[in-house]
């Protein structure tokens, strides 16, 4: 049975002729020799993924070692291969970090556009399907109605906002914020952040701020810091993690907009380099479209052939 | 040239342009490269970089004069912004409305995103916010009908542009893709703007073509170019789809705006730290005679204080600092950075004053000779011991690494 996170990437995929696996599949046809012609073309299939120059490379080396000298038994052969190799790259799945009493923080951190507010959205209601209580702090007060967003996020979910009002500070909108969760006795408290570029000193200075302020009313806190990813981005996703890594805890990553044909390669070399292993994955715009990260699955997904139904 | 190939390939690469494009891009540098129009006067090396710039600003639509955007011969003229969630259009919507309304137009905003929570008020207050009149709804409706009441209000009340923010939509959402196709059958607008985000990967391609494939592209507007991102994405659209780029957004501020310029953008796609462009201009600078003299100095491992003031000449000819530092790899100045080029020519006074003996040996030069130094240069003992560290440090690099100025050597030179 194929899970949810398999599924949706495989759907996407579909309506892609440059998938991995049909790519393999035209290139590794059975009694082909190993050689450098094929590892070349194994090598820009691989690219296609975003997985980027120097693991693309990586992995064809792996490839070339493990099958050179022999003739292709075929793409499922490869395929299989590239599957072992690709999973060994993750980063090992770590347990989220639950502070020893409540509330939980969670700070939702990125660049502009990759999908913050909706998957603070999409967590508030998570947890509030769970039962859980939670507060969100409406920290991005920069964007134009960024407020309003997610308070309607929020009122979907029963969770409650924490505002104030735009350009507003927004270290003290998550102090705030931190304060109410622990007078209402909340599990969560979410904080909504800006989209701000990694090369922007000032901004990055300002989310480091709001980091620390959080932790001088909740000590310990953010216990959980989230990278949220477009998955769409390519090479720059790694620099974005190096840079966010430097002003804020960051613990996960949150790879969004994987209903389409990107498949967020970039986050296998993101692991890679930083150990920072993926949390969810976003694929789609309704409240329950947040997914758990599985590994197993996404590279499932990632090699799936074309034409596999996902549903 | 393979070598020089194989770097460029991995440029291309690590700035996102896509690996079809790559390929193609490399074996028609390739062919030009060796092709009979060469040029006497280049080095091979010279020649690859020559050919895989043109190339690279051919691809991108340069050349040819940015055309204007289209008007239409009844009033308003709509220009729908569509592209994938968060690429920027509101932000651009924005943006674009300032520069139109800079340029004499009378734009209107028109918000048909009904999808996202808050996007209607997003919009409104991103074209309040930016001195722009707005078709207000209360978000509810259809869009196409949404969009229709704002061509007719734009008539009614004289605005010749309507700006339409459409949602974001994915490439693969048929549903949303087929409203796009019907919002363009409803309005006909005459510019069909695609919006997309500079850091966008290997996916640029397959969602352009998706996109173009549904509506007529007429344009696409390049996003958050203030990143760091190398911004592939735009010769990969570029070269696949065929619509050019016309805008590129570079803040978050309502005037970050400008249009689109593909030279400076190849050099950005071939590294930020334009290495290609560093290499020319340094071959452009070193006249063959002094990079012989140096490079016997070197051999003999000596690089006295004159081959140090040669090299500062030499950088100074380079050209402004700025733009000279601004192409080393990894070398980021500050906005509003100067590189003091009189403190080049100060540094130059300052091996000017010595003696011909100083100049070979430094170690001769004691305290009262670092005085009488300053004094000659016009400058102060403590520039000159400065200089003596730097010059120093930097017959160090070059006796570790050889002829070719480095990145370290050029930053230490200039103190930074």
């Amino acid at each position: 049975m194929f899970g949810r996170l398999r599924q949706k990437i495989v759907d996407g995929l579909r309506k892609t002729r440059d998938a991995i696996a049909g790519q393999v599949e035209r290139i590794a046809s059975a009694g082909r020799p190993v050689d450098d012609a094929l590892l070349d073309e194994l090598e820009e299939a691989l690219l296609s993924a975003d997985l980027g120059p120097e693991l693309a490379a990586e992995l064809r080396d792996r490839l070339g070692q493990r099958l050179r000298g022999e003739a292709v038994g075929g793409p499922d052969q490869v395929l299989g291969v590239l599957r072992e190799e690709i999973l060994a790259l993750l980063p090992p799945r770590v347990p989220e970090t639950r502070p020893t009493a409540p509330p939980r923080v969670t700070l939702v951190v990125g660049v502009n556009g990759s999908g913050k507010t909706t998957t603070a959205g999409k967590l508030a209601a998570l947890w509030g399907r769970e039962g859980r209580k939670v507060v969100v702090a409406a920290a991005d007060t920069f964007r134009a109605a960024a407020v309003e967003q997610m308070a309607i996020w929020a009122e979907r979910s029963g969770a409650e906002v924490v505002r104030s009002q735009p350009g507003a500070d927004p270290a003290a909108v998550a102090f705030d914020a931190a304060r109410a969760a622990r007078a209402r006795h909340a599990d969560e408290l979410l904080v909504d952040t800006a989209g701000r570029l990694h090369n922007k000193k000032p901004l990055m200075d300002e989310l480091a701020k709001i980091a620390r302020v959080i932790a001088k009313e909740i000590p310990g806190a953010p216990h959980e810091t989230l990278l949220v990813l477009d998955g769409t981005t390519g090479r720059n996703a790694v620099i974005q993690a190096r840079e966010f890594t430097r002003v804020a805890p960051v613990s996960g990553l949150v790879l969004t907009k994987l209903d389409g044909t990107a498949r967020g390669g970039v986050a296998v070399a993101i692991g890679r380099e930083l150990g920072i292993p993926v949390r969810y994955v976003g694929v789609g715009e309704a409240a329950d479209d947040l997914l758990l990260f599985e590994a197993e699955e996404y590279v499932a997904g990632l090699l799936a052939p074309p034409g596999t139904k996902g549903e | 040239m393979d070598a020089a190939l194989r770097e460029i390939r991995l440029a291309l690469l690590e700035a996102d342009v896509s690996f079809k494009v790559v390929r193609d891009f490399l074996a028609r540098v390739r062919e030009k490269a060796l092709g009979a129009d060469v040029i006497q006067s280049l080095t091979p090396g010279q020649q690859v970089i020559r050919v895989v710039r043109d190339e690279l600003v051919g691809l991108l639509g340069g050349g040819a004069a940015t055309r204007p955007l289209a008007i239409s011969s009844r009033p308003p003229s709509v220009y729908m912004l569509c592209g994938l969630q968060g690429s920027g259009k509101t932000t651009t919507i924005g943006k674009l409305g300032r520069w139109l309304k800079k340029s004499g137009r009378h734009p209107l905003v028109a918000p048909v995103d009904l999808q996202r929570p808050a996007a209607v008020l997003q919009a409104v207050q991103v074209a309040r916010g930016a001195g722009l009149a707005v078709y207000e709804h209360d978000g509810t409706g259809s869009p196409v009908e949404r969009a229709r009441e704002a061509v007719r209000h734009a008539r009614q009340k004289g605005f010749d542009v309507v700006l339409l923010d459409t949602a974001g939509r994915l490439h693969v959402d048929e549903e949303l893709m087929d409203e796009l196709a019907a919002l363009r059958a409803a309005v006909e607008p005459a510019e069909i703007l695609y919006v997309a985000d500079a850091m966008t990967g290997q996916d640029a391609v397959r969602s352009a073509e998706a996109f173009k494939a549904r509506v007529p592209l007429t344009g696409v507007i390049l996003t958050k170019l203030d990143g760091d991102a190398r911004g592939g994405a735009a010769l990969s659209v570029a070269a696949i789809t065929g619509v050019p780029v016309r805008f590129a957004g570079i803040g978050e501020k309502p005037e970050a705006i400008e249009v689109f310029d593909p030279e400076r953008m190849a050099g950005r796609i071939l590294g930020m730290g334009d290495v290609l462009g560093l290499i020319e201009k340094a071959e452009e600078a070193f006249d063959a005679e002094s990079a012989r003299k140096l490079e016997q100095s070197l051999k003999k491992r000596q690089f006295g204080l004159e081959q140090f003031r040669d090299t500062l000449r030499q950088v100074r000819k380079m050209g402004p600092l700025e733009s000279v530092i601004g192409m080393i790899p990894g070398v980021r100045l500050p906005a509003d950075a100067q590189v003091d080029p009189r403190r080049v020519v100060r540094m130059e006074a300052i091996v000017d004053s010595m003696t011909a003996g100083e100049r070979r040996d430094h170690r001769v030069i004691n305290g009262s000779r670092r005085k009488r130094i300053a004094r000659g240069s016009g400058t102060s003992v403590q520039e000159v011991n400065q200089l003596l560290k730097q010059y120093l440090e930097m017959r160090k690099l070059f006796q570790q690494m050889g002829p070719s100025p480095s990145k370290g050597q050029l930053r230490r030179l200039l103190g930074r």
